[in-house]
């Protein structure tokens, strides 16, 4: 470190605009991981809280509108509950309607069918669990887009009304849509099509979306065997929730490019600093300095250059994220961050690393006959 | 400061067989060529060089005469293709690269044509880099002593922009000197000091290898500074003579 502290105060100017550079990635880097983030939560979070292990839907669905488009018996519950290791199987619909709240608000819900009292029925933070026919427990964000304990919300077409009886505390969406729990028969009739007072066909009282099916060491084949079904573990079935695997993907690739960007810059920058010290290293060599004393001092300065920026970076990252304004899906989560970061010191690192172990290669001898 | 091994060393004198010999530079029957295919160059053709400890032994020569390629063997910069060398005793020729660069961080000094200080240090911390890596239990010798001795003590702090050419190669010669060595290299030190400077610097070269007993090889053109020098050899085609 002795060297590469003095190199780096020397040519600070230098450094400085190549740290401005990692500063400027790393920036990017917190804003898209923010972004990713965000996407992730209001497109599945409603799925990631589900305390299922997978999902049992229709055998040939559609696998990216599986939430939609499946529809299975209620029967395969039963045969899904007698599967080794599954410790617990519901019924599960699912649904996406228009409404309109009491307070006048145009409102896009997720409606998610589960039986009251059974391991899918959501715990309440403000009012009270599933119960009533008509009664909605809706996402902490469609308390904030304002909802309120009990407003009617009625669903366009049909007329149907359904009445908020509690709010969760956390964020429950599904394709970027809040999430309302209610009783499977409710979801029922609204799937079947029947308005108020209107009758419910036998047949769709028989009808879920899927099996709900939570257990350790499940056969999932040997399940979807015995009940004709087609399973997806939960994390499978983020990729069935509308847009999903196109917006993760898109995000997964442009931060894989800043990745590869850092790594470059990296790498040309010490590419471009070793060969300008070319003759100095050799100089150093022909004094007697072992080669891993060189390699160590010049990855110390590598390190200690990516890791300022990187720093520097995150943190106006996270500033700047806080003014991301309200309707922007952005949301921090830290160990995103932390991987985020790591990864992109590391790849850093490892551009730098590839330029430094050039001075494996200089020829001390060249010290001797130059002329500087 | 080591007095004792001063003046015992002192004592030996270049032709003086004994002891002294076997401190200092032996390089015998050396041959090197450069280059390949039909561009081969004998860079240097069977060279015979003892150069005692105390002694201060220069090389004079055309360019391309082979000057540079002998202190890159005696220093162990480059393996020659046969011949051996010997540096306090040490074989340097047997040794492998990472061996060889041991031998040199403990047993030799360089000093270059315009000084090549690094341009990030400071006069001070030119001198205290070689001994960051240092081999264990080394016995170095205290940079702020050695500044001083070569008279500039003053400007420790400066960096060598904020130098003259003559101070650069000043700090240059110390920093060849602060691990301690047994041989010290010199090329052409004066190559770009005016005359008053270059006998300075010689001047000090003489002293500095008296007074620390080191074995000193200085290549150069100035012939007006050979007077300072005990043994004066010519270079010619890669071929070794006594003047
Ligand atoms: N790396 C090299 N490859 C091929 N030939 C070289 C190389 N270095 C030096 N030479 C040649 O070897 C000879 C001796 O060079 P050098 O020792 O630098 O001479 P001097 O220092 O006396 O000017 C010259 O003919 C030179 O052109
Ligand atoms: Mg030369």
């Amino acid at each position: 470190m002795f060297l590469a502290v003095r190199e780096l105060r020397f040519a600070r100017a230098r450094f400085t605009l190549m740290g401005a550079v990692i500063t400027l990635i790393a920036v990017l880097m917190v804003l898209l991981s923010g972004l990713s983030h965000g996407l992730v939560r209001d497109g599945v979070s409603g799925l990631q809280e589900l305390p299922v292990t997978s999902l049992a839907f229709s055998h040939g669905v559609a696998r990216d509108a599986a939430f939609t488009r499946s529809v299975i018996s209620l029967d395969t519950v039963e045969s899904w509950s007698r599967q080794p290791g599954v410790t617990q199987a519901a019924p599960f619909g699912s649904a996406l309607i228009n409404a309109r709240s009491s307070s006048g608000v145009e409102i896009d819900l997720a409606l998610f069918g589960v039986e009251p009292g059974s391991f899918l029925a959501p715990k309440a933070a403000t009012g009270s669990p599933l119960g009533t026919a008509d009664g909605i427990v809706v996402s902490r964000t469609a308390a904030d887009a304002g909802l309120r304990l009990g407003d009617t919300v009625t669903v366009d077409r049909l007329g149907t009304r359904l009445t908020v009886v509690g709010v969760l505390a956390e964020q429950h969406t599904f394709g970027h849509v809040d999430v309302a729990y209610l009783p499977l028969a409710a979801w029922q009739a609204i799937h079947a099509g029947a308005g108020p007072g209107e009758p419910v066909p036998d047949r769709a009282r028989q009808e879920i979306t899927a099996v709900a099916v939570r257990g350790t060491g499940v056969d999932l084949a040997a399940g979807d065997a015995a009940a004709g079904t087609e399973s997806m573990t939960l994390s499978e079935s983020y990729g069935a929730s509308p847009g999903y695997t196109a917006e993760t993907s898109t995000l997964t690739l442009i931060q894989f490019f800043l990745y590869l960007i850092c790594a470059l810059v990296a790498g040309a920058f010490f590419t471009v600093w070793t060969i300008q010290r070319k003759h100095e290293l050799a100089v150093l060599r022909a004094l007697g300095a072992p080669i891993g004393y060189l390699l160590r001092d010049g990855l110390a300065q590598a390190m200690v250059l990516l890791l300022a920026a990187a720093t520097v970076g995150i943190g106006a990252g996270i500033g700047l994220g806080s003014l991301v304004g309200e309707g922007v899906p952005f949301a921090l989560d830290v160990q995103a961050v932390t991987v985020a970061a790591a990864l992109l010191v590391g790849l850093g690192l490892t551009g730098a690393a590839v330029a430094i172990a050039r001075i494996a290669a200089v020829d001390p001898a060249t010290a001797l006959g130059g002329n500087r | 400061m080591n007095t004792h091994t001063e003046t015992t060393r002192q004592a030996s004198r270049p032709d003086t067989p004994g002891p002294a010999h076997q401190d200092g530079l032996i390089m015998r029957d050396v041959t090197m060529l450069l280059g390949d295919g039909e561009d081969t160059v004998r860079a240097l053709d069977s060279v015979h060089l003892t150069v005692a400890a105390g002694e201060f032994a220069a090389i004079v020569g055309p360019s391309g005469s082979g000057k540079s390629s002998l202190l890159a063997v005696a220093g162990g910069l480059a393996a020659p293709d046969s011949g051996t060398v010997t540096i306090a005793g040490r074989p340097m020729t047997a040794a492998s690269r990472r061996a060889r660069t041991a031998l040199r961080r403990d047993l030799v000094g360089f000093v270059f044509q315009s000084g090549n200080l690094l341009p990030a240090l400071t006069a001070i911390d030119q001198l205290r880099l070689p001994t960051r890596f240092a081999s264990p239990g080394a016995v170095g010798r205290d940079p702020m002593d050695l500044l001083t001795e070569v008279g500039m003590a003053g400007k420790a702090d400066r960096r060598p922009h904020q130098l003259s050419g003559g101070e650069r190669q000043r700090v240059g010669i110390a920093r060849a000197l602060v691990t301690g060595p047994r041989l010290l290299l010199v090329d052409e030190p004066t190559a770009a000091l005016d005359q008053a400077r270059s006998r300075d610097i010689v001047q000090m070269l003489a002293r500095e290898t008296r007074q620390h007993a080191v074995a000193t090889v200085m290549v150069t053109h100035d012939t007006e500074v050979l007077q300072y020098c005990d043994s004066v050899y010519e270079m010619m085609d890669g071929a070794l003579s006594k003047k």
